[in-house]
């Protein structure tokens, strides 16, 4: 009984084959072709702010884009480096008390304060974080995970920082256009220049660390050290993420340690794509505002996150973005077996 | 310890309190994680809704009680099938799917417990009044309370100490010399091999859950009248059944034990010296320190189901 | 008269137990630089724990490995390839995301290739290139554009030895580099050990094909249940009655 079957073919699209490796651009059509999706993240990200309605919505995207310095620090440490980590909360924590604390204790300004929480925070996390890297994969994600736990009951039983109140008022950005194009534009500098960075000698290292750490120890290199550099850099855009946050909101408290800025940046890497750094970033664009709409319904929007996760990793695990470059580079019709 | 605290006969009294209500308190975390640990100890599940579980049971049996007026056992057999079921409810809906892949396994379960209490906490919706409030006791099983020359302690928490012992012993028993509890320590210690012996991976899983929600209901059972019944403790067991499996380690019932002891006393201690806040710190503080200094467990036994680090 | 050559690896009385068996018991031996030696013996004799507790990949119970005057047991085994031992995997480990030439830009960016690079340092992916014609990946083929992943077995092996040329070596530890090729494959191979040896390279090779072995090895050693049971040149172990009872078993009266 012969049943006629149909497979998928997928054939790269002419353009793609002429451009890809950069041999010979023939047409500015090709130009355009390379040059489209990257000028469409850069404008998109850069003209939302202007089109959105209103005060509400341009919080809810400065916050979209503390979670996509979130989302994209998770995918690059999982993805590009082999390290899971979970620990999104304890980090915008960090950043956020530091600034907070520094603004509302000694009153420097947010033109201090944020770099300082950025790098001091990186360098804390990082240090924290140290003696836990040669911890397997499953390790490594609950000892972050534990954290912001961890120091949340630290600050309650301490009293310290202001405890359950926080501290406030912090001082916020002259100006809210300020404070929105500060996150999308360090968000778009933060995409292209991981993406920059991985390709990179020392992005191949990651990558050799992440498929194989054995060959790359016996390559004479020292891994802790790698991955430090690399947990440095991820740390470093959630601290700046969460001195952004303290700002935006004029307050530093134990909301900085919620579970959603450990659980949403996975729900919007898987979500988006990843692997493929601006993929988080727009999965974190969509979550963020849902989750904004849910808002009724408290902390079942960590729910929300993970039937997003789930669904995803179970019926599209190459994500949004993957997705569509695929749609984009290649065309497919079925074909009779 | 003792010494410190020994400045007069009061103290005195206090030392040994400290050490009988220690020893309660470590019966408690025992019996929190024993049904966490037996999950993950044979199916490689962290199955993070056993808080939750644990939490639900308390209401389910609260309702039955107080709502349907069910006699006290038949409202426990009732609440503890049902909790069962629910337990391999959420592995065979869910965790099946994602079985394999370690951060989604947690996050989900996780999802799961979240979306469990705080749908439990929720009011508003479609009438629901939501449970919160201290109105909700479960009755103890013993009422009274001991004398002794040392120290007065009330029968439900010797109960509890019973309770976690028998668990303890039967769970024990049940591994070592029941068909079924051989086939599931099988599984666990190498899950390849017991598949080609024909021993059914997903059929194994389902009865590690209904056996470790039964367990997390029993825990509640007997823990909960001490108290109220609320959603904030199913994060609380959760963690500290955590803490135990990671400081005990896998595979030995001993290590649990020993590391619940530990850690009730030390909880204890704790509580007296600088408050309950501190609790958390030092619970927190020890699964951190625990998994990067020593990730098998001070007592791990089964070194093949922690991967090498 | 021949120069006294000095001992560039000293091994001395490595133990290593695991849960009751013991992989390595007592062994000691010498390379001496610029020499080629074989390790022999048959499965589970302890050569890869050998070749793993001389890189630092696991640590001996006992014993003390000496390369030049430095105690090597204890150092991690990054240190250990840092001060030119590197090995090869016996499974290999090659990174199969990244094409072939890209595998080798892990080595030249550690430490050691970097003090090695001088002003050529710049051009990595140029220096990954020339390894691997070195190796025998033709060029012209664009064989070290071809992702890892997509290499048959031969060529991975070779990738392995480029991998521990990139890091300029004074001792190299081949753990059965021959193994799961095919003859023309391994014909292929002899002289690019020959090459490594002619280069001033001291080698250890763990090898279970003798014959091949035998070619390049100037002095074999045994192992049998982690012990050293013959050393010599090849033709001498290989009439040593205890070396034969190893390999081929007793011979019993019927």
């Amino acid at each position: 009984m012969a049943k006629e079957e149909r497979r998928k073919e997928r054939l790269d699209r002419g353009i793609k084959a002429r451009t890809d490796g950069l041999y010979a651009i023939q047409s500015w059509r090709e130009v355009g072709y390379l040059v489209a999706p990257r000028a469409g993240l850069i404008l998109g990200l850069l003209i939302l702010p202007l089109i959105l309605p209103g005060l509400y919505w341009q919080r809810v995207l400065a916050l979209a884009g503390v979670y996509a310095l979130l989302a994209l620090s998770f995918d690059f440490l999982a993805e590009r480096v082999g390290l899971v980590c979970i620990g999104g909360a304890f980090v915008i924590g960090v950043g956020g008390y530091i600034a907070g604390g520094l603004n509302y204790y000694f009153a420097l300004s947010p033109a201090l304060t944020i770099p300082i929480a950025t790098f001091g925070g990186a360098l804390i996390c990082t240090l924290l974080w140290l003696p836990c890297l040669p911890l397997r994969g499953i390790y490594f994600a609950v000892v972050t995970f534990m954290f912001p736990f961890l120091t949340q009951s630290i600050i309650l039983a301490g009293g310290l920082l202001g405890s359950t109140e926080g501290l406030s008022p912090v001082a916020g950005f002259p100006n809210i256009w300020v404070g929105i194009y500060l996150i999308m534009v360090i968000v778009l500098l933060s995409i292209f220049g991981l993406r920059r960075l991985c390709g990179e000698d020392i992005g191949i290292v990651f990558a050799g660390v992440k498929d194989n750490d054995q060959a790359v120890l016996a390559s004479g290199i020292n891994i802790t050290r790698v991955k430090v550099y690399a947990l440095f850099i991820a740390t470093a855009m959630g601290c700046f993420g969460g001195a952004f946050i303290a700002h935006f909101s004029g307050f530093a408290g134990l909301s900085l340690f919620a579970v959603d800025f450990s659980i949403m940046p996975i729900a919007a890497c898987i979500m988006g794509g990843p692997g493929t750094m601006a993929g988080p970033v727009l999965g974190a664009f969509i979550l963020a505002p849902l989750s904004e709409l849910l808002r009724g319904l408290g902390q079942l929007r960590v729910v929300l996150y993970c039937a997003v996760l789930v669904g995803f990793i179970l019926f599209k695990p190459e994500g949004l973005l993957n997705w569509a470059a695929r749609k984009y580079h290649q065309f497919e019709h079925w074909v009779k077996v | 310890m003792a010494s410190k605290l020994d400045r007069g006969p009061i103290e005195e009294v206090a030392a040994v309190d400290i050490l009988i209500y220690g020893i309660v308190n470590g019966m408690t975390f025992a019996l929190f994680a024993v049904g966490f640990s037996f999950v993950y100890g044979i199916s490689r599940l962290p199955n993070f809704a056993h808080g939750a579980l644990y939490v639900v049971t308390g209401f389910i049996a609260w309702t039955f009680i107080n709502s349907a007026g069910l006699p006290f056992w038949l409202s426990i057999i009732l609440s503890l099938i049902i909790v069962s079921l629910a337990g391999v409810a959420i592995y065979q809906f869910v965790m099946i799917r994602v079985r394999g892949m370690p951060i989604s396994e947690i996050i989900v379960s996780f999802g799961i417990a979240l979306a469990i209490l705080e749908g439990l906490r929720l009011q508003g919706i479609g009438g629901f009044k939501g449970f919160i409030g201290p109105g909700y006791v479960l009755p103890r099983f013993i009422d009274g309370v001991v004398d002794t020359p040392w120290v007065t302690i009330d029968l439900q928490r010797l109960f509890i100490i019973a309770v976690g012992l028998f668990i303890m012993g039967f769970m024990w028993l049940f591994t070592h010399y029941h068909k079924m509890g051989l086939a599931l320590r099988a599984m666990a210690q190498n899950e390849r091999a017991a598949l080609m012996l024909g021993i059914n991976s997903d059929r194994m899983a389902n009865i590690s859950l209904a056996i470790g929600s039964a367990l997390a209901g029993l825990a509640a059972i007997a823990i909960m009248p001490l108290g109220n019944i609320n959603c904030e403790s199913g994060y609380d067991v959760l963690t500290k059944a955590i803490a135990v499996c990671v400081i005990g380690g896998l595979g030995s019932w001993g290590g649990t034990i020993l590391a619940a002891l530990t850690l009730g006393l030390a909880t204890t201690i704790m509580s007296v010296l600088g408050g309950t806040m501190w609790n958390n710190v030092l619970v927190f503080g020890l699964i951190i320190f625990i998994l990067i200094v020593r990730p098998s467990g001070l007592f791990g036994q089964q070194k093949e189901l922690e991967e090498r680090v | 008269m021949e120069e006294e050559k000095e001992p560039i690896i000293k091994v001395r009385n490595i133990s290593k137990t695991f849960g009751g068996v013991k992989a390595l018991n007592n062994v000691s031996f010498d390379l001496l630089e610029g020499e080629v030696m074989g390790v022999i013996g048959p499965n589970g004799s302890g050569k890869t724990t050998l070749v793993n507790t001389i890189t630092g990949f696991q640590k001996p119970d006992s014993g003390e490995v000496f390369f030049r005057d430095v105690k090597l047991t204890g150092l991690p085994p990054y240190k250990i390839a840092d001060l030119g031992v590197a090995r090869t995997f016996q499974i290999v480990r090659p990174y199969l995301s990244l094409k072939s030439y890209k595998n080798l830009i892990v080595p030249l960016w550690s430490p050691r290739a970097r003090r090695f690079a001088g002003s050529r340092g710049g051009d990595r992916d140029a220096v990954a290139i020339d390894l691997l014609e070195e190796v025998g990946f033709e060029r012209d083929a664009y064989v070290p554009y071809k992702l890892a992943s997509a290499l048959p077995l031969g060529y991975l092996k070779r990738l392995e030895l480029a991998r521990c040329l990139a890091l300029r070596p004074e001792v190299i530890i081949c753990d059965e580099v021959f193994s799961g090729l095919s003859m023309s494959e391994i014909a292929s191979m002899v002289p690019l050990v020959e090459n490594l040896r002619i280069k001033g390279a001291s080698i250890i090779m763990v090898e279970h094909r003798l014959r091949e072995l035998f070619r390049v090895a100037d002095k074999v050693i045994m192992l049998d249940f982690g012990e050293k049971i013959a050393e010599g040149e090849p033709e001498e172990v290989m009439q040593d009655p205890r070396v034969k009872r190893a390999y081929l078993g007793e011979e019993i009266e019927l």
